[in-house]
């Protein structure tokens, strides 16, 4: 029914068949100068999961999400949301997907409550009911206190909400959510998550970018890991969890000169190589069960290595990123072009 | 629909809003946007008072300063120099505010709310247009200060209220009709500074290169000849003729069918780089 409808009005171009992917991109590809900001990046999010783009500063997610939410142009590649191509109709694409950015783009100068009037007159409503949907959000959304505020009094957490609330004013099918908790403290960080599942679990699909693997897996039900442009991994939490190991035994010895025997003993125990820290002595281990762990300490003490601490924790992104990449997620490594708005080299 | 594969709620949702989505903006809706972002670019003036300065001050020092510096040398007197004066303090004042329309879309643009103007279903010429709107209330200000200050130090236009409120009006157009050349500078410079340097570069000879401040029989006759095409001598000849003698000339047309050219010319050239440049 869609795509004759669609083919009717003639400018609207669907995939032959109508792919139901929300958002299916191929092969896209953005360059800054000589920087691929992005290096072919094939992505498939279905309708009504949450999927999570993980990866470090400056490995493409940003310049992803802007071509994807038509803020910046495809260099090369293509590019469907809801079977549109984005790149021939963004005036459609812009309807379906709501953006929240990584700096909150609200405006400084209105308050909560005139900032969501105003975006929802932009969107066409009329001003009585602008000023109702602004009402409802700020309520929903914690708000209604500082509705009247200026946004320069509130704190990271509130403009992330109010940013996220002025996403949602039109109920887009689609909703792009770039780190949405970089720079908020843990508690804050919490209930923006809460506040992201229980907002959006009515049936919208969002794009969620991070450089937390602890937030996708709270997250997503599906991630694909980036870095430097191009997709490393792909799968549920679960999947890439287990890729890396449930949890990470980190060593550090008493002698660093005993790092070569204790990584022969680890390699011996488990059938796998530890990961060296660039810190002297210390090793990072990928354990798939927390209770090997115990296996590990005791070949070493036979072997006769001294340990002056030991811990058992979490992987880490980092650890996702040695696993995937075999090298470290060295955040801004050359990273002009990600995080900035992306805006100032595409001229 | 009956014959789908049991297709989840969101699915359904989400194919409604693609058949629903229009596919371009109409005439009417460019008009909103265009109110909704000139409503905020008021309510930002109203938060940052500085933004009147220009606007209240030069009128008031400009009139004051050149009618008391150069009334004697150019006119004999004060007094005389006065309808001489006025309507060139009134393109000069007007020019100058138009000029901050560029500076000031540059320091928007930056922010991390036109990012979300650029993604919203909106015409891409309502951020541009908007606060251009809300300018017709820094340009009325101006114009209305220039004459007040004008009638304070001894000026008696010979045209009467409603010749004055005719100049009043064609240089709140003309001002409207330049800052289209200004907004463009702001779409394709890279920083509020830069757009502030090229926009004094296009100001001065506009306004020092006219006949706003002196009679042009005084000037060597290569610069009379710049001086007598130069727009802001139609504007200021023109609105002389209705302050001072409540006339409208053929000046009123030339001035009129300049600023025309003018919108005909930047406003497509806006929004073309603001298009190509944030897509």
């Amino acid at each position: 029914m869609t795509t004759t409808e669609l083919d009717r009005a003639g400018s609207v171009v669907t995939t032959p068949g109508g792919t139901d992917l929300a958002v299916h991109a191929e092969g896209l590809v953005k360059t800054f100068g000589e920087h691929r900001a992005v290096d072919g990046i094939d992505l498939a999010v279905r309708p009504g999961e949450i999927f999570g783009v993980l990866g470090p500063n400056g490995a493409g997610k940003t310049t992803m999400l802007r071509m994807l939410a038509t803020l910046l142009k495809i260099d090369a590649g293509r590019a469907e949301i809801f079977g549109v191509d984005v790149a021939g109709n963004p005036h459609v694409i812009r309807q379906l997907v709501g953006v929240t950015g990584q700096y909150a783009s609200v405006d400084e100068n209105l308050t909560a409550r005139e900032n969501l009037w105003l975006f929802g007159r932009l969107l066409g409503i009329a001003s009585p009911r602008a000023r109702r949907i602004a009402t409802e959000l700020l309520g929903q959304f914690g708000l209604e206190e500082a509705a009247n505020k200026p946004i320069a009094q509130f704190s990271g957490g509130m403009r992330r909400r109010l940013d996220l609330a002025a996403s949602l004013i039109s109920r887009p099918p689609l909703i792009f959510l770039d780190e949405p908790t970089t720079g908020l403290d843990p508690r804050t960080r919490g209930q923006m998550w809460d506040t992201i599942r229980s907002l959006i679990s009515d049936g919208c699909t969002v794009l969620l970018t991070t450089q937390y693997l602890d937030e996708a897996d709270q997250l997503a039900d599906r991630i694909a890991v980036i870095d430097r442009g191009r997709k490393v991994a792909e799968g549920t939490p679960d999947e890439l969890k287990t890729a890396v190991g449930n949890s990470t035994l980190q060593l550090l010895l008493t002698q660093p000169g005993e790092v070569p025997t204790a990584a022969e003993v680890i390699r011996r125990v488990l059938g796998s190589d530890p990961v060296f820290s660039p810190e002297r002595g210390r090793l990072n281990v990928a354990l798939d069960q927390a209770d090997l762990a115990a296996d590990v300490l005791i070949a070493l003490r036979t072997a006769g290595v001294s340990i002056s601490s030991v811990s058992v924790a979490k992987p880490s992104l980092d650890e996702v990123f040695l696993a995937l990449t075999g090298h470290e997620a060295d955040g801004d490594r050359d990273s002009d072009g990600d995080d900035e708005t992306g805006t100032e080299e595409n001229r | 629909m009956s014959a789908m594969i049991a297709p989840t709620r969101e699915t359904v949702r989400a194919a409604e809003r693609v058949s629903a989505a229009r596919r371009h903006v109409s005439l009417g809706e460019t008009l909103s946007q265009t109110l909704a972002m000139a409503w905020r670019a008021l309510k930002k003036m109203r938060r940052n008072p500085e933004q009147f300065f220009d606007v209240t001050l030069q009128p008031l020092l400009f009139t004051a300063m050149f009618a008391y510096i150069f009334g004697g040398a150019i006119s004999g007197d004060v007094a005389s120099y006065l309808p001489l004066l006025i309507p060139g303090i009134l393109a000069q004042t007007i020019l100058t505010t138009c000029m901050a329309t560029g500076t000031q879309l540059r320091e928007d643009m930056d922010k991390g709310v036109f990012d979300r103007f650029k993604s919203l279903p909106i015409a891409r010429i309502a951020p541009l247009a908007g606060p251009m709107v809300a300018d017709l209330v820094r340009y009325t200000i101006a114009a209305t200060l220039t004459f007040g200050m004008g009638l304070l130090i001894g000026y008696r236009p010979g045209g009467g209220a409603l010749g004055v409120l005719g100049a009043i009006l064609l240089a709140i157009f003309t001002g409207w009709s330049l800052a289209w050349v200004f907004t463009w500078v702001g779409t394709i410079a890279r920083s509020a500074q830069a757009v502030q340097g090229i926009s004094m570069m296009i100001l001065f000879p506009l306004t020092f290169l006219s006949n706003a401040f002196v009679p042009v029989e005084t000037l060597p006759d290569w610069l009379a000849t710049f001086v007598r095409v130069n727009p802001v001598s139609h504007l200021v000849t023109a609105a002389r003729d209705l302050a001072n003698g409540a006339l409208v000339t053929g000046e009123v047309a030339w001035t009129v069918l300049a600023c025309l050219a003018v919108i005909t010319i930047f406003a497509p050239l806006s929004v073309r780089s603001y298009k190509r440049r944030h897509m």
